[in-house]
């Protein structure tokens, strides 16, 4: 019996697991929701621009660029998102200490989670500005839309449930990565779960952080999902989510 | 006034240039309902995007009111465009905002704000039709409903050209008729001259004063719709003008006469009381009917009777009906 315990929850004693717990997992919670939302907030200020800048800055866009410009943009997106988060997180990490000043510490993984992310941000919103039909963007040139206006009056409002969708991605997509931030000294459900968890075999409180992501992952999801389904002008209650959810397909991770 | 002056327009393709207009030079007075008819392919809405440069001729000039657009930079063209309205075959509302807010729109770009801008797209929605639908969505709408909706969204920055892009090619045959009522209307009430891309000839035969026929990128002739229709010069004229499925170079050389339903109240006993009423059996050709609203639309070729008399009573009695036009079908056998 109590080899099966030890196997199931660890060598620890339940009590003092969740001693630990107690003491650790709503600083861990405060930390990954705090980590993943300045995150998205900066990736979204850097790689809103970037997508928006890769639909109309093409040959034929609404505001075409230089085309060296344009292969440049793209190849910094590319680059980076092929960089695996992991080697990334080690990369950075002269850059955080730039900006934060040190190298561990949930403020310190926020740097590395913003490198990774707004390129996959910048692709998502470029996605989803792709949807855009070309009719109404033609129509707005022929009412004397400046190109500015038509980003802001036109696109981004038409795309917004989409814009709304990959929002959701990206949101859920830097918390689990967040998460995996903890390898290296950051803070949050992650470093719990390897620190407690995995190096000190409590795997009851692995079981918990985990446990608790996946409830935040739903959470948000469902948040996203109805949020994008209640905004979208272009479904009337009768089409209902499963047509929204067939639309949205499969988004890969930033890495 | 509105002049094109030898407009060419290449695209490059992958297997060299392609000529899509060659060579258009047309004129469009103010006031005019302007048609440009031609088959698919033929360069008619390259033709349209010219007048407000959504495309950029290759060669020539687009002169609206003694001014060169293609002169102009980007700013002013960009002001000019906003006195050019123009509605489409998908309608392209803006599909999040609601229907009032799409009429407000070319206002709002315009840096027009305050009360005056929401009134003034009611006054719009009264205009069109549809005075309920303001706070109405444009997936809620029918087809006719959106165009309609366009066409105020048109008219809110207060034209002097209404560009139609194949406007009512996506609409059923009765809504057309209402959506082409309107854009009559519009055009004589408010004096805005309309130019209209169609490939259907019954949309130039209800509404528009003039026409200009396009085929392969070359204007194959220009003039008034009475004109043109009853003497089509060229052979893409005449294959627009006449019944399809007629093949031209099978027709008698002369007798056949042109007759055009303009909402009759139907077409078949017509020839059935020429046979009992005049005693003149006519052969028919070729037609191109279709029944609205129980009113009949279309154009049939007839063939006469040899016999000079027979055919001059046909032809007085086809002459005497109530909203049929006739014409007789020149020589063109050369």
């Amino acid at each position: 019996m109590d080899e099966l315990f030890g196997t199931l929850f660890g060598n620890t004693p339940l009590s003092q697991q969740i001693a630990y717990l107690q003491m650790e997992l709503g600083s861990a919670i405060w930390e990954t929701i705090y980590s993943t939302i300045v995150a998205t907030f900066f990736s979204y200020v850097i790689g809103l621009p970037l997508g928006v800048i890769l639909v109309t800055g093409e040959k034929g866009g609404v505001r075409p660029l230089p085309g060296w410009l344009m292969k440049v943009l793209n190849t910094v997106v590319n680059l980076l998102r092929s960089v695996p988060f992991l080697i990334l997180m080690v990369m950075v990490i002269p850059l955080s200490r730039m900006i934060v000043g040190t190298s561990v510490g949930t403020t310190a993984s926020i740097i590395p989670l913003i490198c990774a992310a707004f390129p996959f941000v910048a692709r998502l919103v470029e996605a989803s500005l792709r949807e855009t039909d070309k009719g109404i963007l033609e129509a707005a040139q022929a009412m004397g839309c400046t190109p500015m206006q038509i980003i802001r009056k036109v696109m981004l409002p038409e795309a917004l449930p989409s814009l709304l969708i990959g929002f959701t991605t990206a949101f859920i997509t830097i918390l689990s990565y967040g998460a995996m931030s903890g390898a290296i000294g950051g803070g949050g459900l992650g470093s719990l779960a390897i620190n407690y968890g995995y190096q000190r075999q409590m795997y009851f409180i692995l079981y918990v952080s985990v446990v608790i992501l996946v409830v935040m992952v739903q959470v948000f999801q469902s948040l996203g999902t109805h949020f994008a389904v209640a905004l979208d002008r272009r479904v009337t209650n009768k089409r209902s989510k499963s047509a929204r959810k067939a639309h949205r397909g499969e988004k890969a991770g930033f890495q | 006034m509105i002049e094109l002056k030898h407009i060419t327009k290449r695209f490059p393709t992958a297997e060299g240039e392609f000529t899509a207009l060659n060579d258009v030079s047309l004129t469009i007075g103010d006031g005019d309902i302007f048609g440009i008819v031609g088959m698919s392919g033929a360069g008619k809405s390259t033709l349209v995007r010219c007048l407000n440069l959504l495309e950029r001729p290759s060669e020539g000039q687009v002169v609206i009111d003694g001014e060169d657009l293609c002169a102009m930079s980007t700013k002013e063209l960009t002001r000019r465009r906003r006195s050019i309205s123009m509605i489409f075959q998908h309608f392209n509302l803006l599909m999040q905002r609601t229907c009032l807010d799409n009429i407000c729109f070319p206002m709002e770009i315009a840096g027009k704000k305050g009360p005056e801008v929401k009134k003034k797209a009611r006054e719009l929605l009264d205009i069109v039709g549809l005075p309920d639908k303001a706070d109405a969505y444009p997936a809620q709408l029918s087809g006719g409903q959106k165009q309609r909706i366009a066409i105020a969204r048109a008219l809110a920055s207060d034209p002097k050209i209404l560009l139609c892009d194949e406007a009512t090619s996506a609409l059923d045959p009765k809504t057309t008729r209402d959506i082409l009522r309107l854009i009559q209307d519009i055009n004589r009430r408010l004096g805005i001259t309309v130019v209209i891309i169609t490939h259907e000839m019954g949309v130039i035969e209800e509404i528009c004063s003039h026409v200009a026929i396009l085929d392969h990128g070359v204007l194959q002739e220009t003039g008034t719709v009475e004109e043109t229709f009853s003497n089509p010069k060229t052979e893409a004229g005449r294959r627009l003008v006449y019944p399809d499925g007629v093949v031209l170079d099978q027709l008698p050389t002369s007798h056949v006469i042109r007759i055009a339903f303009n909402g009759s109240s139907s077409y078949e006993p017509l020839i059935a009381s020429l046979a009992m009423d005049c005693q003149v059996k006519v052969n028919i050709l070729g037609a191109d009917t279709r029944n609205v609203d129980g009113k009949a639309f279309g154009t049939m070729l007839l063939g006469l009777p040899e016999d000079a008399g027979e055919r001059e009573r046909a032809i007085q009695y086809i002459k005497n009906q109530p909203n049929v036009t006739m014409e007789e079908v020149h020589d063109y056998h050369g």
